[in-house]
């Protein structure tokens, strides 16, 4: 590469848009670049990290569900999560009198037709009371009309949650129920989630159509309330899944976009740009500047970069920015130094910067007007390049979990997924999604990088 | 007549390289201590080992509680004196310095070696040969793939092969161990056909056949991650490298001349692309042992990035600093070996005109 290229930053952007691999990079990038500002503006994105670390909000979002689109690749039909209670579809009330007890009956009729079994069924409650605590019965109508019955709870001050499927004595009886049913005891395990769902054929499946769920409050004082929620828990959810603590991916993802993308590019434009004017400051001045900036690079060449970037995060826990700032001080004496260095004394040598001597201009004017410049479009492509690999910087600190615990990022998704066996339990879109928006990140710095690279190196683009 | 020359430089070049060895050790050591932070943490523990003693001993019993304070604080002044703990953390800096340079490393605080050692530079030295193995490996095939695809591709540029590794070289902006998640999924989770890491089977087979055989199944997959990963843009890199060779007016006359492709190939095109090509090779081998720590952590295997990362785990800095400083001394070896063999390649430096990288 040398500098004696004339090519001006806005012309290589004008060049860049004749090549499609470029096109099509960018393309990723504005979708990147959109995520980001969908997750600042219209996410409570500042409080992000203390969100994902909260475990009472998710409880409503099923646990390791895979993404929805998985239904389409699949012969079997995964189930949804479906949400039953006030003003929802297929709600009815029934309110009986009787003296100062008042029974209130809700029924929920809701359409199921996936092949799989919904994972949990949890009902919250909330309820209000003055003496005497009301009593919950709830009872299951199948398609085929055989109605189980659930239980009878009885009920706190405030939010209830009933887990119906972790009733153990429950879960006996009506194993006993469906076999009974069936005729024989078939070769599955009916837990309580089967049993509610299951088709009497003797097979693990099933059975489609209409069901019914019916609550029945019995409050025993005036002016006593309750409202409820069910919850049953599908295997599928949104175009992202769930993790193992029930938090939905997609948010998680959209999340992560804003640090992706602030903190690669951060880091790389100030890294070639320090990197820039240090190998200026050292080809201009040359003499005993320029060899102590030289040894100082040598010596970064020795550091060995990542295990004390490790150590000095582990040992004083740091927030992403000052982490940021590490890799920068970290990286500054870089090796690009030295190239940067030969093309400085390359153009020291050119008669426009001797016109800038001779009417007068300063030093530092002219490292900074004269040379830098002139060195800036043969790095930007490197510059473009390296965004990815502090992406995946920041994911592989994240991975060795040394990540800030304020923050949500791919990384940190991705050890996430790691730490919680995604690998050898199965659940491949926990790691793959964060994954598929790193690479997404990656390949798209990485088209526009090397299209650039085309336009400023002549040389390849004929070849 | 050239060789004293060569010696001179490569003498003078040694002692610099030591000296930027000895201000990197330097750093670490100021970084990993905190300056002084992990002291700080070591005198409270001295103190409350000797006061735990201390009330624990039945002949201190009749003391009053009084004397006891007194006793324990001069119990662990003199423990905080031997360990050399009261004098200023500059001076003690330059301690640890010559210790770590000296590759005395101490004592871990939590890990210890298979053996059962406690010794830092044990537990190193166990680890150290299964890191190079696995990263020297993967290096040099990379090297290898790129350097005759490289090749290849330069003779036949514009063809599809060329159009298609030039349009998959983004693909290597991934990190190997990026590709090792995927791999583990799919030759693991998937299709169950590798082991998602480790060294050798558990137990490790007894016959040695068989225990090297396990140890290459174990390294298809980590290898596998790190050749995918240079794949595309070591071929690329090297294809545009011995293009821009092969467009210099020597070749030209050499064609001119009407020499073999292969004998301008070997002479007018390799030759001169050697220096940089080497280069780029050590500090592949420099670049792959720092990488470790993650794809070591990936696929369990047992070497010093894992190592370095449960270290981390559990707070072992006597072992962090060893391990970064085993570091500092691989990539200096290196850029000496390096400077080494562009003593013997590169006619310039043969010359005694001395220069750099």
């Amino acid at each position: 590469m040398s500098v004696s290229e004339e090519y001006s930053l806005r012309g290589i952007i004008r060049e860049l848009l004749h090549y499609k691999s470029a096109v099509i990079g960018l393309l990723i990038l504005l979708f990147l670049v959109g995520i980001s500002a969908y997750a600042i503006f219209f996410t409570p994105y500042s409080k992000s990290g203390q969100l994902w670390n909260e475990r009472e909000i998710w409880l409503k979002y099923p646990k390791n569900a895979a993404p929805e689109w998985v239904n389409y690749f699949s012969s079997k039909k995964l189930p949804r999560t479906i949400f039953l209670g006030h003003r929802k579809e297929g709600h009815s009330e029934e309110k009986l009198r009787n003296g100062a007890i008042t029974e209130l009956i809700y029924t929920d009729k809701f359409y199921f037709d996936a092949d799989d079994f919904p994972d949990d069924i949890i009902i919250f409650v909330n309820a209000t009371y003055a003496r005497s605590r009301p009593k919950m019965e709830v009872y299951w109508t199948k398609p085929s009309g055989d109605t189980l019955y659930l239980g009878k709870y009885t009920l706190r001050n405030g939010t209830n949650r009933i887990y119906l499927t972790n009733n153990v004595r429950l879960e006996g009886d009506l194993a006993e129920h469906v076999i009974k049913k069936i005729g024989k005891k078939p070769n599955f395990v009916i837990s309580l989630n089967r049993a509610l769902f299951i088709s009497y054929n003797g097979k693990l499946e099933t059975e489609k159509g209409r069901y019914s769920a019916r609550l029945k409050f019995t409050l025993r004082n005036e002016g006593d309330k309750v409202s409820y929620e069910t919850v049953i828990y599908g295997k599928v959810y949104g175009i992202a899944g769930t993790d193992d603590q029930r938090r939905p991916l997609d948010l998680g993802l959209i999340w992560g976009a804003p640090i992706a993308l602030a903190f690669g590019i951060t880091a790389s434009l100030i890294i070639s740009f320090v990197q820039l004017i240090i190998a200026a400051i050292s080809g201009y001045y040359g003499g005993r500047v320029d060899s102590i900036i030289q040894r100082l690079t040598e010596v970064y060449m020795i550091l060995p970069f990542l295990p004390i970037l490790i150590m000095i995060s582990l040992l004083y826990g740091m927030s992403l920015w000052k982490l940021l700032l590490m890799v920068i001080l970290l990286s500054i004496f870089g090796t690009s130094v030295k190239t940067y260095r030969v093309w400085t004394m390359q153009i020291k040598s050119y008669p426009y910067v001797e016109a800038a001597l001779a009417y007068g201009a300063g030093n530092m004017r002219i490292i900074l007007l004269y040379i830098v410049p002139r060195l800036l479009p043969p790095i930007v492509p490197t510059l473009v390049l390296s965004i990815p690999s502090y992406v995946f910087l920041e994911a592989a600190l994240s991975f060795l979990g040394l990540s800030d615990p304020n923050v949500v990022s791919w990384g940190r998704i991705v050890e996430e997924a790691f730490s919680g066996g995604a690998l050898y339990k199965g659940y491949y879109h926990w790691v793959l999604m964060p994954s598929i928006m790193l690479v997404l990140t990656a390949i798209s710095f990485a088209l526009i990088g090397l299209a650039l690279d085309r336009i400023v190196n002549p040389r390849l683009r004929e070849m | 007549m050239a060789f004293p020359k060569v010696a001179k430089v490569m003498i003078k070049r040694a002692f610099i390289l030591f000296l930027m060895v000895l201000v990197a050790t330097y750093i670490t050591v100021i970084v990993a201590n905190a300056g002084g932070y992990i002291d700080k943490i070591e005198i409270s523990s001295i103190k409350l080992k000797i006061s735990q003693t201390v009330n624990g001993n039945p002949a201190y019993k009749g003391l009053s509680l009084e004397e006891r304070q007194k006793l324990i604080d001069k119990l662990s002044q003199i423990e905080i004196r031997s360990r050399g703990l009261d004098q200023p953390f500059l001076i003690r800096s330059f301690r640890y310095l010559w210790k770590a340079i000296t590759l005395d490393l101490g004592r871990a605080t939590v890990l210890t070696s298979d053996s059962g050692s406690r010794s830092v530079r044990i537990i190193i030295l166990e680890r150290l040969p299964q890191t190079i193995l696995l990263f020297t490996t993967a290096t040099v095939i990379n090297f290898f793939i790129g350097l005759f695809g490289g090749l290849y591709l330069s003779r036949k540029f514009g063809s599809f092969w060329d159009k298609l590794v030039i349009y998959l070289s983004p693909t290597s902006a991934i990190p190997g161990w990026f590709y090792g998640i995927f791999l583990i999924l799919i030759f693991y989770t998937w299709l169950h056909v590798l082991p998602p890491g480790g060294l050798v089977d558990y137990p490790p087979p007894t016959d040695s056949i068989a225990f090297f055989l396990s140890v290459l199944k174990h390294m298809i997959l980590p290898l596998a991650s790190w050749v995918i990963a240079s794949f595309f843009i070591g071929i690329y890199s090297n294809r545009s490298f011995f293009l821009t060779y092969s467009t210099e007016d020597y070749v030209e006359v050499a064609k001119a001349k009407g020499l073999s492709p292969r004998q301008i190939e070997r002479r007018y095109i390799l030759r001169p692309a050697l220096p940089p090509i080497i280069t780029s090779f050590a500090f592949a081998v420099v670049f792959s042992w720092s990488g470790a720590i993650i794809t070591e952590t990936v696929f369990n295997w047992p070497g010093l990035g894992l190592t370095y990362y449960r270290a981390i785990g559990v707070f072992d800095v006597p072992v962090i600093v060893g391990i970064t400083v085993v570091f500092a001394y691989l990539i200096a070896a290196t850029v000496f070996l390096l400077e080494l063999i562009y003593g013997i390649v590169d006619p310039r430096i043969r010359a005694g005109q001395g220069g750099g990288l």
